[in-house]
């Protein structure tokens, strides 16, 4: 009974995670219709990042720091340079593009870091546990993380829906060519949403080294989780997409309880299944 | 005559290979309201259209106050002081009532005498129900919304495309007697219509367009019903 209570704390601690991986996707993919095949490789590239400053001495929340907004950067300079010329009635340019770009960042990190494996040391927080009484103890690293993930998708929340700016990305994602009656540049929109979706890829790229190992071919299996994580969830809901996390990461706890073998397996069966039985997500929000 | 605001010269819009508009040439006075009638497939929305700038055209075809503003994408357009009320109200469907009429005034660049008061004064229906998803009003409180979200921006031109689509004769009554108290406040107003009567009621001066060009133009009582007919379906 212990061990079962014990895989679902961690199962839900490793939602938490998911939901980070899977938040960017979620706003790319409600407010451009966009599917990013990189995601998962632009993830691992700003651990990498962080891994550098590191190894020139920046302690490493620092590093987070400056890696946020440089990811936010990049993603504005990426869709407004790039994306948004291939934006379209078609849908396949900008897949193209982005699995194009998948195979950049993978090989370009291979070149730069090597293949070995990595982690971020976070320093003594990295092993410390919270004993939460009857045996069962929690990892301080894995709490701040789902806490992480908790934090970002309501301050993205608060920005789309009690801003003004948030009622402009919401107005575009419904209809584009009446936003651009209204006043709406979609292409700044779009930069804006590529910005804040990789800026919250570094966020989950910190807590991906600090959890984890990692090294530059593990990201299309992170992109694979937070697909499943926001289908699951239903398009279009950020609190959706969290839940959608933890069910991939707690069906992924307990097949691993029931067999370490399959872990990976159970979560893309837990997937299927919200499919079949509820093809729109447990909490879709979007009309369409 | 007075000057004229807004004017089109040899206007052409096409749809890929699709030509919709061959060279319609027109002009609207300050205060003025004009109606475009026509037949289905004239090519009326399509003018609207490429007047907002959401179809490419030539930068000198659409000129806005002497300036050529035919370069400009749609939302530079709005900044200018001319605001499209869409045909089939297009509100946006995850806002509230409210919600979309604040994301009309993102244009906003000059002021002038709308604001969410104004509407909710304009459309006391509309106050009550401000919270509510904007589609689960009935369609005339919709077209309320629409007209209410492109008048946001404060236009000093508001094209509006087929206000009376799908609605009962009485919504259609409020709805033109709102469009009076905005022609009050100095807004002029291209008003495009299947609906003859209406449109022929409130217009200055009136085109009717067939098969993409200008067939015939004037004041309202100078033109014939056997004129407009003829006009219309070409016969």
């Amino acid at each position: 009974m212990l061990g079962w209570i014990d895989t679902i704390v961690q199962g839900i601690l490793l939602g938490g995670l998911y939901s980070l991986y899977a938040t960017g996707l979620s706003v790319i993919f409600g407010i451009m219709r966009l599917v990013n095949l990189a995601h998962g490789d632009l993830i691992v590239l700003p651990a990498f990042l962080m891994l550098a400053l590191a190894g020139l001495g920046v302690p490493i929340v620092l590093a987070l720091a400056i890696v946020v907004p440089l990811m936010f950067a990049a993603g504005y300079a990426l869709q407004s340079a790039i994306l948004n010329r291939a934006l379209g009635r078609n849908i396949l340019p900008p897949l193209l593009i982005t699995f194009g770009l998948s195979i950049i960042v993978q090989n370009g990190l291979l070149e730069t870091f090597s293949a070995d494996t990595r982690f971020l040391n976070v320093g003594p927080l990295q092993g410390a546990s919270l004993p939460l009484g009857g045996g069962i103890a929690v990892g301080v690293m894995p709490l701040i993380c789902l806490a992480a993930a908790v934090a970002v998708i309501q301050l993205l929340n608060v920005v789309f829906y009690r801003t003004g700016v948030g009622r402009a990305f919401r107005a575009t994602s419904d209809d584009v060519e009446i936003a651009r009656l209204m006043g709406i540049n979609d292409r700044s929109i779009y930069a804006l949403t590529m910005g804040i979706a990789l800026a919250v890829c570094a966020v989950a790229g910190f807590f991906l080294g600090a959890r984890a190992n990692f090294d530059p071919s593990i990201g299309p299996a992170r992109l694979l989780y937070a697909f499943e994580a926001v289908i699951i969830g239903g398009l279009g809901s950020l609190w959706g997409t969290l839940a959608g996390g933890i069910v991939v990461g707690l069906a992924q706890a307990i097949g691993a309880h029931l067999d370490p073998e399959w872990q990976i397996l159970s979560g893309h069966v837990a997937f299927l299944i919200v499919l079949v039985m509820r093809p729109r997500g447990l909490f879709p929000r979007a009309i369409d | 005559m007075g000057v004229a605001i807004l004017e089109t010269r040899d206007l052409t819009a096409f749809y890929g290979d699709f030509q919709a508009l061959f060279g319609i040439t027109f002009d609207l006075n300050e205060g003025e309201t004009v109606a475009i009638i026509g037949a289905n497939g004239a090519g009326k929305s399509t003018f609207l259209k490429a007047i907002a700038g959401l179809l490419p055209r030539k930068p000198a075809a659409v000129r806005l106050d002497g300036r050529d503003i035919g370069a400009l994408p749609a939302f530079e357009v709005v900044k200018l002081g001319v605001s499209l009320v869409p045909e089939g109200r297009r509100l946006f469907s995850s806002l509230s009532v409210e919600e979309n009429l604040l994301v009309g005034a993102y244009g906003r660049r000059t002021s002038g005498p709308w604001s969410l008061t104004a509407i909710y004064k304009l459309f006391p229906m509309l106050r009550d129900r401000r919270h509510t998803p904007a589609t689960a009003l009935s369609g005339g409180q919709q077209q309320m919304v629409a007209i209410g979200r492109s008048l946001m921006s404060n236009p000093r031109i508001l094209l509006c495309d087929e206000l009376s689509l799908g609605l009962a004769p009485i919504v259609i009554r409020d709805i033109y007697a709102a469009l009076a108290d905005i022609k009050t406040g100095g807004t002029s107003v291209v008003l495009v219509e299947q609906d003859l009567v209406h449109a022929m009621s409130v217009a200055d001066r009136a085109y009717c367009f067939m098969e993409g060009r200008v067939s015939l133009s004037g004041r309202p009582r100078d033109l014939s019903r056997d004129a407009i007919h003829a006009a219309y379906f070409g016969l």
